[in-house]
């Protein structure tokens, strides 16, 4: 025991011991647990930033997708008031057309009834003389009625 | 009465070989003389557990990333922040030496007080094979390493003390304070004394501690083989503590004067 030359070793030694940590072996460690606590402040921000954002996000969809709906069902609107307004215009029509065959038939057979009664007249006329020759062919001289006779026709 | 004697004689003999093997266990490897004695296995274990902490620490160190630290670097890095905190909440000016140092002094005093856990005789066994007859293997048993850095620690001190407070200031410490100038060589004595109960209260407490725990080791390895476990163990386990308490308490109190040393008295 007792203090001798060890002494002057061990405080070498001991110098020596702190001067290398000081120099190689705090400085890299801290440094690296210096960064490591920034990187992880920084992704415990990013990962709020992300919550936050995602809120964000959530709102606008909830209101575009209001907007859509609201945008759809004025768009179903108009499109039921369209299709109404179509239907009737073509009701509209297809009554006037309706119409418009009716009146031209009607003309047409009013024509031919009257083109029907026209040759019925003619006609009457002449069965009426046929009729009446051949009641009077027995009773009338046909030479000494003829000019009755032909007074009549041309009346007729 | 012839029988009687010869009890005694074994009694005596036994009891020479005891001491003997106490006081063999208790002595260092030395070379030269007088005062340039030098103890090499002091000196070899202790700067052999220096240039373990270094290399496992540098290791660490050159591997360490910002990002998912391994194994061996959150060891380090728990060991770091621990004296960084320690540091941090003690120290409070500003100093790149404080926190390496303390880190060197928790460290390395720890391994060389581990030295006491590895079984007495199994070391200077080993050496007694190879030629060597004298081995003591706890660095901090031997005086010369506790003061080395006790000592070290106290030039650190009255260095950080004139460097906060000047040369002035700190002469004005040393010569006014606490009586003021009237009694100035009380004050001079009390300085005195203040001071030097550091170094030494630091090394001898150390010292202390690991040189009657070894000495209980060698005690406890007198014991019949079948019972040493049992005592043997017990005082083990107490020392994990001892030798964890003796470092933190060595690491401590040097942030604590150095702090005190930084901190200026009239301000």
């Amino acid at each position: 025991m007792g203090i001798n030359a060890t002494l002057i070793g061990q405080m070498i030694t001991f110098a020596l011991l702190v001067w290398f940590t000081m120099k190689f072996v705090w400085p890299p460690l801290t440094a690296a647990m210096k960064e490591r606590q920034h990187k992880i402040a920084e992704g415990l921000a990013a990962a709020e930033r992300g919550v936050h954002e995602k809120v964000l996000a959530e709102n606008k969809a909830t209101e575009i997708l209001k907007e859509a709906k609201a945008q759809s069902s004025e768009i179903l609107g108009r499109a039921e008031k369209r299709s109404s307004e179509i239907v009737d215009e073509a009701k509209g029509e297809a009554r006037e057309e309706g119409e418009r065959i009716l009146a031209h038939a009607r003309s047409e057979v009013e024509q031919e009834m009257n083109k029907a009664r026209e040759a019925l007249r003619a006609e009457v006329a002449v069965l009426a003389v046929a009729g009446a020759e051949q009641i009077l062919a027995k009773e009338v001289d046909a030479a000494a009625h003829s000019d009755l006779l032909n007074n009549l026709a041309r009346q007729l | 009465m012839e029988g009687s004697n010869r009890d005694l004689l074994e009694l005596a003999v036994e009891k020479q070989n005891t001491t003997e093997y106490i006081v063999h266990h208790l002595t260092n490897l030395t070379a030269g003389e007088g005062f340039w004695t030098v103890h090499l296995d002091t000196l070899f274990f202790s700067a052999l557990l220096g240039v373990i902490f270094l290399v496992l620490f540098t290791w660490a160190a050159k591997k360490a990333t910002s990002g998912v630290p391994g194994g061996l670097q959150n060891f380090t890095e728990i060991m770091v922040s621990f004296v960084d905190e320690q540091v941090s909440s003690t120290y409070h000016g500003k100093s790149e030496l404080i926190a390496p140092l303390a880190l060197t002094i928790f460290v390395w005093v720890f391994l060389m007080n581990l030295m006491d856990l590895v079984p007495v005789d199994l070391l200077p066994l080993i050496a007694g094979m190879l030629g060597i007859h004298y081995l003591k293997v706890v660095p901090t048993t031997d005086l010369n390493a506790t003061f080395a850095m006790s000592i070290s620690v106290f030039i650190l001190i009255l260095f950080y003390s004139v460097k906060v407070k000047g040369v002035g200031g700190f002469a004005k410490e040393v010569f006014f304070h606490p009586f003021g100038k009237w009694m100035l060589p009380f004050n001079m004595l009390f300085k005195l004394i203040e001071e030097l109960a550091k170094p030494i209260s630091l090394a001898l407490r150390l010292f202390g501690n690991l040189y009657a725990g070894e000495l209980l080791f060698i005690l406890i390895a007198l014991l019949p083989w079948w019972i040493q476990w049992t005592l043997g163990g017990i005082w083990a386990i107490f020392h994990i503590l001892v030798i964890t308490l003796q470092a933190f308490i060595f690491m401590m109190l040097t942030i604590v004067y150095l702090s005190m040393a930084s901190e200026d008295h009239d301000h």
